[in-house]
């Protein structure tokens, strides 16, 4: 599988997703800068956490008009799976590839903690080597993490299969103490229609590792570049 | 020509901001505030002079980049 990392001024979890990537895939991504208008040929695009020219104005809402989001949107829609985590999800849902939007946690506070995720949908290239139901734990740090989606977007994502991962505690049910940021729904991580284009909070490549103090995210990756390689 | 950028959330969505707002305002004994909603103002300078084109570039501007219409409104002030 071959893969590209997109890289904007305040990105920061980039290698790590090379990492995670790399130990997957056994190839090196490419990284690739937020100016240029190319990328190279490739079978995953993916766009790391951090905070993307300082979130301001909104998290995200910069770099989803950087030069390179016009070759990423192109791609996007030909088909080629496109993965955002983090920041990386706040640029996608900016950028209209992915429906809703990422506001302040509703605690005002910055959230940086193992949260427990279920996947709701092991039908697609991303899950499809999870379980419907199965739980992994995985950091999250963010400040603006609370997804929002108006209530007929919500029940189109019900409806669909678009809901990808929620927030759930140990016996695997959503509550409000399991939900880290007030996200409607306990909604984690969303799909697009086609479920080419994934977008995430937490950040899976973050538990790959033993030294992470856990590798329940490399399930994720190793389904990915099974379906893609 | 000067221009205000009123961006506000949209009703219905939730705005733990104005909520903090709202409960301080109570903690510092102003009674009688009912709602607190909180949102932004960007002040532009143009160089159009003329009205018209300058509300229709301030729009575009507007759902491009300075309000996400999934949960903001936005609202056009000419000021000169």
């Amino acid at each position: 599988m071959r893969s590209a990392v997109i890289v904007f001024p305040g990105s920061n979890r980039e290698m790590d997703m090379v990492a995670a990537l790399e130990q997957a895939s056994g190839r090196k991504p490419a990284l690739v800068w937020h100016k240029d208008s190319e990328l190279p040929e490739v079978d995953l695009i993916v766009l790391p956490g951090g905070f993307s020219h300082g979130d301001y104005l909104r998290a995200g809402a910069m770099a989803a008009n950087s030069p390179v989001m016009n070759e990423v949107r192109r791609r996007a829609e030909k088909g080629v799976p496109v993965l955002g985590v983090c920041n990386g999800f706040q640029i996608l849902t900016e950028a209209r590839l992915l429906p809703g939007a990422l506001m302040r946690n509703a605690s005002l506070r910055f959230v940086c903690r193992n949260v427990t995720l279920r996947v709701e949908n092991a039908q697609t290239l991303f899950t499809g080597a999870l379980e419907a139901g199965q739980r992994m734990t995985v950091p999250c740090a963010h400040m603006d993490g609370n997804y929002f989606a108006d209530d007929d977007t919500l029940k189109r994502l019900e409806d669909t299969g678009g809901v990808a991962f929620r927030y759930v505690d140990a016996a695997g049910e959503t509550t409000d103490e399991a939900n880290p940021n007030g996200s409607r729904d306990s909604i984690a991580g969303v799909f697009n229609e086609t479920k080419t284009v994934l977008g995430l909070m937490p950040h899976p490549e973050d538990a790959v590792d033993p030294l992470h103090g856990g590798t329940e995210g490399r399930a994720l990756f190793a389904g990915i570049v099974k379906a893609l390689s | 020509m000067k221009a205000k950028v009123h961006v506000t959330l949209k009703p219905g969505v939730l705005d733990p901001q104005g909520k903090a707002i709202h409960h301080a305002l109570g903690a510092l004994g102003f009674a009688g505030v009912e709602a607190v909603r909180q949102g932004k103002v960007i002040e532009l300078e143009l160089a159009e002079t003329d009205r018209a084109r300058a509300e229709a570039a301030l729009d575009e501007m507007c759902r491009k980049l300075l309000a996400n219409t999934v949960i903001e409104n936005y609202a056009i002030e000419l000021t000169d």
